[in-house]
C-alpha cells in the first residue's frame, strides 16, 4: 500500500540487546533528564505577587464611559444591543430633563442599561458599534458570583467613576489600554 | 551502690540518646515529605509548596495538623484491634532499626565515654533484617483488618514482594559479611575507616542491596502495595486521619533509616572521606570530630534520601510479573554469583 506521507515508520520488533535488557543505562538516562529539569526555568508565575501583563487588545469587563465633565456618553441608541451576537445587552431610553444637563451629554440617555455577563462572549463588537465612545471593554475580569442574578450587571456597576469628583478611580477604571493603543 | 550509680547514668545516657534519635528521625522524615514535594515539583518544572512560611517550610506542620484534625473513621466491618495495630506496627518497626546504627564515634561528656549508638549488638545486621521484615506486618495487618478487597490485594502484594526481595538482599549482604567478618555495624564502620569503603569492594552487592532497599521501603518503582491507579491506594485505603498519617510517615522514616543503613554498610558510616579521624581528634578534640563525623553521615543519608526521591519521580511502577521476574530471576542469581565470586576471592587472598 502506498503511504500518504513519507514519514511512516516500520515498527521494529527486534529482541532487546544486552545493554537494553540491563535497564540501568536507560534508567540513568531518565534520571539525567529529571535532574536537568530540576534546574530549568519554571513555567509557573507567582500569581498574587506577580501578574501577567495583559495584551493591549485584551477585552475584559465592560465600562460605560463619561466625558471630561463627568457626563454620561451613552444616548441609548441601541446599536450595541443590535451588534451583540450573544444578545447580552438590554436598555431602556429616557429623555433628559432641563435640569439634568450636567448628568447626560445629549438629550436622550439610557435609563436602564444591563449586560448579562453569562451571555457575553467578550467579542468587543459593542465597542466597535458604539458611535458615542460610550462603551468599551476594560482590563479586568468579570469576578465570580454565587447567583446567576449577580452576573447581570446594571448601570451603576458598569458606569465609570466620575472624573470630576473621583479622578483617581476614573483613571484606574480607564486603565492603560487606550494609552498603549495610542503608543503603538 | 557504686554499680547502681553507673547503671543509672548509663540508663539516662541511653534514654537521652533514644529520645534524641527518635525525635531527630521524625523531624528528618517530616522534612523529607517537604523535600519530596519540592523536588518532585522542580523535576516537573513546577515550584512546589511555597505558601506556608518562608519557602513553604511550614508545609509539613500544616500537613500534620490537617491529618490530626481529620475525622477518624474505623469501618464497621473491620477488625477493630488489628485496624489500630496496623499503623502502630508500621511506625514502631520503622523506628526500631535506628537502635543499632552507629550515628557517630564515641564522644566525651563530663569525663564519660558515650557511644553514639543505642545498642552495639554483635548481630547488628541480623537485627536489622529481623526488624525490617517485620515492617511488612504493618501493611499486612492493616490491609487484612480493613476488610476491603483492594486493601487485601495490596497486603498480599506487599508481603510477596518483601519475601522475594529479602532473599536477594540477604545474599548480597552475605558477600559483604565475608569481607568484613563481623555482624556488628560499629566494627564494620571501623574497618571502612582504615580499609576504604565497602562500595569499592562490593559494587554489585551495593547495587543489589540498593534495589532491594527500594523494594523494602515500598518506594517507586516497587510501590505496588499502594498503587493508586490500580488498587485505590491499596492497604491504607480505609484509613483516615492520623492513622493514615502514621502509614505515610512510616514510609519516610523507613527511607531515612534505610539510607542510614546503606551509608553505614557501604559508604563508611560516619567516616569523613580523605581525613584521618585519629589525627583530627588529636587536633580539634574528640567531640568536634564526632560532630563532623555525624555531619558526614548525615550528608550521606541526605544524598540517599535525594536518590529515593529522584528515582521515584523518574521511573514508572513495575508491573507485578515484572517485579517478580526481576526479584527471582535476575537479582537472586546475580546475588548468588556475587556471593560465590566474593567467597572465591576471599579464599584466594587468604591462602
Amino acid at each position: 500500500m502506498a503511504t500518504l506521507t513519507n514519514r511512516a515508520k516500520v515498527l521494529e520488533q527486534k529482541p532487546m540487546s544486552f545493554m537494553e535488557r540491563l535497564y540501568l543505562p536507560a534508567i540513568l538516562k531518565g534520571m539525567g533528564i529529571t535532574l536537568k529539569h530540576m534546574f530549568q526555568k519554571k513555567a509557573t508565575i507567582h500569581y498574587p505577587e506577580e501578574k501577567r501583563p495583559f495584551s493591549p487588545v485584551f477585552r475584559g469587563l465592560h465600562v460605560l464611559n463619561r466625558d471630561e465633565e463627568g457626563r454620561e456618553n451613552c444616548t441609548a441608541c441601541g446599536l450595541c444591543a443590535v451588534a451583540c451576537p450573544a444578545e447580552a445587552i438590554t436598555m431602556e431610553a429616557a429623555e433628559r430633563l432641563p435640569n439634568e444637563e450636567h448628568l447626560y451629554r445629549e438629550e436622550k440617555y439610557a435609563a436602564k442599561y444591563e449586560i448579562n455577563m453569562l451571555r457575553c462572549i467578550f467579542c468587543g463588537l459593542c465597542e466597535e458599534a458604539c458611535p458615542k465612545d460610550a462603551i468599551y471593554l476594560s482590563e479586568t475580569f468579570a469576578p465570580s458570583n454565587f447567583t446567576r442574578k449577580g452576573f447581570i450587571y446594571s448601570k451603576d456597576e458598569l458606569l465609570i467613576p466620575n472624573p470630576v469628583t473621583n479622578k483617581e478611580s476614573f483613571e484606574a477604571a480607564k486603565g492603560q489600554r487606550e494609552q498603549q493603543l495610542k503608543n503603538k | 551502690m557504686e554499680m547502681l550509680a553507673i547503671d543509672l547514668s548509663l540508663g539516662l545516657e541511653k534514654l537521652l540518646l533514644i529520645g534524641g534519635i527518635i525525635s531527630f528521625s521524625l523531624l528528618v522524615a517530616m522534612y523529607t515529605t517537604y523535600g519530596e514535594r519540592k523536588i518532585a515539583a522542580w523535576m516537573q518544572d513546577r515550584r512546589g509548596p511555597n505558601r506556608a512560611g518562608p519557602f513553604g517550610l511550614l508545609q509539613p506542620a500544616a500537613d500534620g495538623l490537617k491529618l490530626f484534625f481529620k475525622e477518624e473513621i474505623i469501618p464497621l466491618t473491620s477488625n477493630r484491634m488489628l485496624f489500630v495495630l496496623g499503623p502502630a506496627l508500621a511506625m514502631i518497626t520503622a523506628m526500631l532499626t535506628s537502635a543499632v546504627i552507629p550515628w557517630g564515634p564515641t564522644i566525651e561528656v563530663f569525663g564519660r565515654q558515650v557511644s553514639l549508638q543505642i545498642a552495639d549488638v554483635n548481630i547488628g545486621i541480623l537485627y536489622i533484617f529481623g526488624v525490617v521484615s517485620m515492617g511488612v506486618y504493618g501493611i499486612m495487618i492493616g490491609g487484612w483488618a480493613s476488610n476491603n478487597k483492594f486493601s487485601l490485594m495490596a497486603a498480599v502484594r506487599g508481603a510477596s514482594q518483601i519475601i522475594s526481595y529479602e532473599l536477594a538482599m540477604g545474599l548480597s549482604l552475605i558477600a559483604l559479611l565475608m569481607l568484613t567478618g563481623t555482624l556488628s555495624l560499629k566494627s564494620i564502620v571501623a574497618q571502612q575507616m582504615t580499609g576504604g569503603w565497602n562500595i569499592i569492594y562490593q559494587p554489585l552487592g551495593f547495587l543489589i542491596f540498593l534495589i532491594c532497599v527500594f523494594a523494602e521501603c515500598n518506594r517507586t518503582p516497587f510501590d505496588l502495595p499502594e498503587a493508586e491507579n490500580e488498587l485505590n491506594f491499596g492497604y491504607h485505603q480505609e484509613y483516615s486521619s492520623m492513622k493514615l498519617g502514621l502509614y505515610l510517615f512510616a514510609e519516610y522514616v523507613n527511607m531515612f533509616i534505610s539510607s542510614a543503613v546503606v551509608a553505614t554498610l557501604f559508604f563508611g558510616g560516619y567516616d569523613i572521606p580523605f581525613v584521618d579521624e585519629a589525627s583530627l581528634a588529636a587536633n580539634i578534640g574528640v567531640n568536634a570530630t564526632a560532630a563532623l563525623g555525624f555531619a558526614a553521615l548525615f550528608s550521606k543519608i541526605l544524598f540517599f534520601l535525594f536518590l529515593f526521591i529522584w528515582v521515584r519521580w523518574t521511573i514508572p511502577r513495575f508491573r507485578y510479573d515484572q517485579l517478580m521476574d526481576l526479584g527471582w530471576k535476575k537479582l537472586i542469581p546475580l546475588a548468588l554469583a556475587n556471593m560465590l565470586i566474593t567467597a572465591v576471592v576471599v579464599l584466594w587472598l587468604n591462602k
